[in-house]
């Protein structure tokens, strides 16, 4: 007590008598040299957004889907399913450190098919994890603890911007390889092939398996299938993002035919899942992480390595959202009522596509704008530079990332054509 | 050749796989004394009778959705929960230098903490600044600890094996030979798992040589409220360094005094000298939670912050809190009680005087493993029970195993 009282006696002795400059650092904060850190470019979208009283602002920033009235949807699977549950009246004993055992089950089958091969010989493990983010987390900790190769890990040019500091802070060196093309706004293949073709044996690769994330391009399959065998022969430890099985095409296994493909032509992948977006339940932080390995022996040594290296961050995952996406991935008619209702958010994003393309016609733009019906899942790479978006967003309230991102779940049939008129106004 | 050709099998979590023997077990006499959790008379899990009111009150409000929070968590939440650790009245609270971050549950605040004082504690790089944990303590305090890239990790004395209680000298000498700005992990009560706090005057020693010797206090509160069956009592020594001056870390758990084990609702709370500091530590905290789990699940802080934020709520969570610590403490009584009329060799006064759901019995290995395998008594190696795992119908049963534990095997 007395030295912080006396803190403001003891500063201004500290500036005439140095000697006692040292009491006064004693009183000082422990925290008086941490910097200020930034805010998170794409989550300080929304904030800016909030602060902004114009009426017909957007936000076009954050990745979480709305509806035709800009609202948030709250999926009538989910709704049935919270309601199932309640009813179960079930505890609330802690899950195990791997999560909840019918959840990981139906989280691998979902995304390996349930007839797939790996999962009938028992050569995986899937782990529930704290979303997406939680999931690439225990990835890039594992890999780094257990790979016992190369140190370095190749993401897409650009990749989603957490990917970066994840596996930095895993102890991983961040290189990158040709994936966008600004030119076409689309996939720069050759430029894939090129620097994959020349990735050191038995580093790590990620590949967005559906919706690339910012650019929504994605490989057609031919395209697909070439790389595969680049990476065949390169011999990477590939690493799967997928985050938006059925939201990209509305059709789970064509979303996850990458995956599936990779699998069968004998890559033993690692895989993030995650269902923020596909089921809506994105505070609940629902996701999980597999590894195919080699057999059923090496899947449960892997898995008890998973545990030990999970129990430190967090012991143990939470029930809530799991127990959601369980019960709709276990039950059939929730399974097929939530199909449907994926299928219908990834449609109306294909509309609000095409509609913004239609609308910029109309507004008399001369841009070619396929690449917004091209592209797909809950991105656009609008191809807009910083000067435009920064245009967009001081003279029409229209909030994005810098890069050009925009959020089409962001964009109703009631504000496509503010936005069209908007992008013609800063590009025209 | 697999990349993980090479990848050893883990030991399995004691506790756990403590747990997952005694369900394998087919003995109709087994009571598990294991993992931390409590329980009914009936040995059943309890949902607290105000959780159940609150989880009703959720799903009938047709306004919220499962939108993500904010990076640091539920506003109201964090507030909330700061509160009920440094009291409503905090004058750290009043002059705005108090911050929290909503985390997965205590583990997933120790580990927020841990990699923020790595970062930033004492310049940049704190990987060679000691952490001291308390011998013994919280198995996987160490592990938190190192993942987070500490590399000195030290034991400072506690437990006293022979007296069965506190080894304030010991415990003190460690302290005055720590190397200023160490870092202790401090049980705010409740100690885990010898359940044998310092009294408050043993807790202005340590605060006084703390203070002087300029060593982080990081609370690790897992407890408050299930201790003494009083929040304000559970939190005094937390209070006691706050008010004091001190800048600390509190890493706050609703597992157990909400019974939400399985939802994961944790809360750092910082205490920093001025708002300038907290904001400049929480913009740094939010960009490590950025990339563990970026933001928090929301089911579990919901339920908190509406209980914490309603008087009529607050009342009946805080009774629910008493009705559970009550019954541990009559669990208590009751084995000593037992211990002493079966004329069971030592002393067993440790029993009542220790605090928690945890109690160090102080059965030596031998002992444990008699108990585990002759008497279906499930125990940590460390002799630690958990009180809950007692019941009026087996406390007798599990008197009598201690008592052939000790006489047959030293």
């Amino acid at each position: 007590m007395a030295l912080l009282t006396s803190s403001k006696i003891l500063t201004s002795i500290g500036a005439q008598a140095p000697a006692l400059g040292a009491l006064q650092l004693r009183a000082s904060s422990w925290w008086s040299e941490v910097q200020m850190g930034p805010p998170d470019p794409i989550l300080g979208v929304t904030e800016a957004f909030k602060r902004d009283t114009n009426p017909k602002k957007m936000n076009l920033g954050v990745g979480a889907y709305r509806d035709d009235q800009g609202k948030p949807y709250v999926l009538s699977c989910v709704h049935k399913a919270e309601a199932q549950i309640a009813a179960k009246k079930l505890d609330k004993e802690y899950l195990p450190i791997g999560g909840l055992a019918d959840f990981s089950k139906a989280c691998a089958q979902l995304a390996l098919g349930p007839d797939n091969e790996v999962l009938k010989s028992g050569r995986s493990i899937t782990v529930q994890t704290i979303s997406g983010t939680g999931s690439l987390r225990v990835g890039a900790n594992f890999v780094s603890r257990f790979h016992n190769a190369a140190r370095d890990v190749y993401l897409p040019k650009p990749s989603w911007g957490n990917h970066t500091p994840i596996f930095r802070d895993a102890g991983i060196q961040l290189k990158a390889y040709t994936y966008y093309d600004p030119k076409t706004c689309g996939f720069d293949f050759k430029g894939a092939l090129d620097d994959i073709s020349k990735i050191p044996e038995k580093s790590l690769i990620v590949l967005h398996a559906c919706a690339h994330n910012p650019t929504g391009v994605d490989p057609r399959p031919e395209q697909w299938k070439e790389m595969a065998a680049v990476i065949k022969k390169r011999n990477l430890l590939v690493f799967f993002d997928m985050a938006y099985q059925g939201f990209a095409s509305g059709d789970i296994d064509r979303d996850a035919w990458a995956v599936r493909y990779f699998i069968e032509q004998g890559h033993n992948v690692i895989l993030s899942q995650s269902f923020a977006k596909n089921m809506g339940l994105y505070g609940e932080r629902v996701g999980g992480f597999t590894v195919v390995c080699k057999d059923a022996e090496e899947a449960k040594r892997v898995e008890s390595q998973l545990k030990i290296l999970i129990r430190p961050i967090y012991s143990n995952p939470p029930m809530n959202g799991a127990r959601i996406a369980s019960t709709i991935l276990n039950t059939p008619e929730l399974y097929k009522e939530w199909l449907e209702e994926v299928k219908g958010m990834a449609d109306r994003i294909i509309r609000m596509r095409e509609m913004l393309v239609s609308n910029l016609k109309k507004e008399g733009s001369t841009h070619n704008w396929q690449h917004v019906i091209d592209q797909i899942g809950m991105f656009c790479f609008t191809g807009l530079k910083p000067e435009q978006v920064e245009r967009l967003t001081k003279e029409f309230s229209i909030y994005m990332t810098k890069d050009g991102r925009i959020s089409v779940a962001g964009v109703t049939s009631g504000n496509v054509g503010y936005l069209a008129h908007a992008i013609h106004a800063v590009t025209k | 050749m697999s990349i993980f050709g090479e990848v050893p099998q883990a030991d399995p979590v004691a506790v756990f796989k403590l747990t997952a023997d005694f369900r394998e077990d087919q003995s109709p006499n087994k009571v598990n004394l294991g993992v931390g959790a409590y329980r009914t008379d009936d040995c059943q899990p309890w949902v607290l009778p105000v959780v159940r009111k609150v989880e009703k009150i959720i799903a009938e409000d047709h306004s919220l959705n499962h939108e993500y929070l904010p990076i640091l968590g539920l506003p109201e939440f964090r507030s909330s929960a700061s509160k009920i650790a440094l009291g409503a009245d905090s004058p750290a609270i009043r002059e705005n230098r108090v911050g929290a971050v909503q985390c997965l549950g205590g583990t997933g605040a120790l580990k927020i903490g841990a990699e923020f004082l790595r970062r930033w504690y004492n310049g940049t790089d704190n990987t060679k600044t000691p952490v001291y944990v308390s011998a013994p303590t919280w198995e996987n305090h160490n592990a938190v600890f190192s993942n987070s890239g500490f590399e000195d990790i030290r034991p400072y004395k506690y437990w006293d094996g022979e007296k069965r209680g506190l080894d304030l000298a010991g415990l003190l000498g460690d302290l005055e030979s720590a190397p200023d700005h160490s870092i202790f992990v401090l049980h705010a009560c409740a100690h885990n798992p010898t359940g044998t706090d310092p009294t408050q005057d043993q807790w202005k020693k340590i605060a006084d040589i703390m203070k002087r010797k300029n060593l982080f206090a990081f609370f690790d509160s897992a407890y408050q409220g299930f201790a003494s069956g009083n929040l304000d009592q559970d939190a005094w020594a937390v209070r006691y360094f706050m008010s004091h001056g001190f800048e600390l870390f509190c890493a706050q758990s609703f597992s157990k005094n909400f019974g939400l084990y399985n939802e994961r609702v944790g809360n750092l709370t910082v205490v920093a000298k001025d708002q300038d500091n907290l904001n400049h530590v929480l913009s740094q905290m939010e960009k490590i939670v950025r990339i563990t789990w970026s933001n928090p699940p929301s089911q579990g802080a919901r339920l908190v912050a509406i209980t914490l934020n309603s008087p009529e709520l607050f009342a009946e969570w805080k009774d629910n809190v008493k009705t559970m610590a009550d019954r541990v403490l009559l669990m208590r009584a009751q084995l000593k009680d037992k211990l002493k009329s079966l004329g069971t060799p030592g002393t067993w006064e440790h029993i009542t005087e220790q605090i928690g759901m945890f109690s160090f019995t102080g059965l030596n290995p031998k002992q444990v493993e008699y108990m585990i395998k002759e008497k279906h008594v499930y125990l940590m190696a460390s002799g630690r029970i958990n009180m809950c795992g007692l019941t009026s119908k087996n406390i007798d049963y599990v008197a009598e195993s201690i008592h052939e534990a000790v006489t047959r095997v030293q």
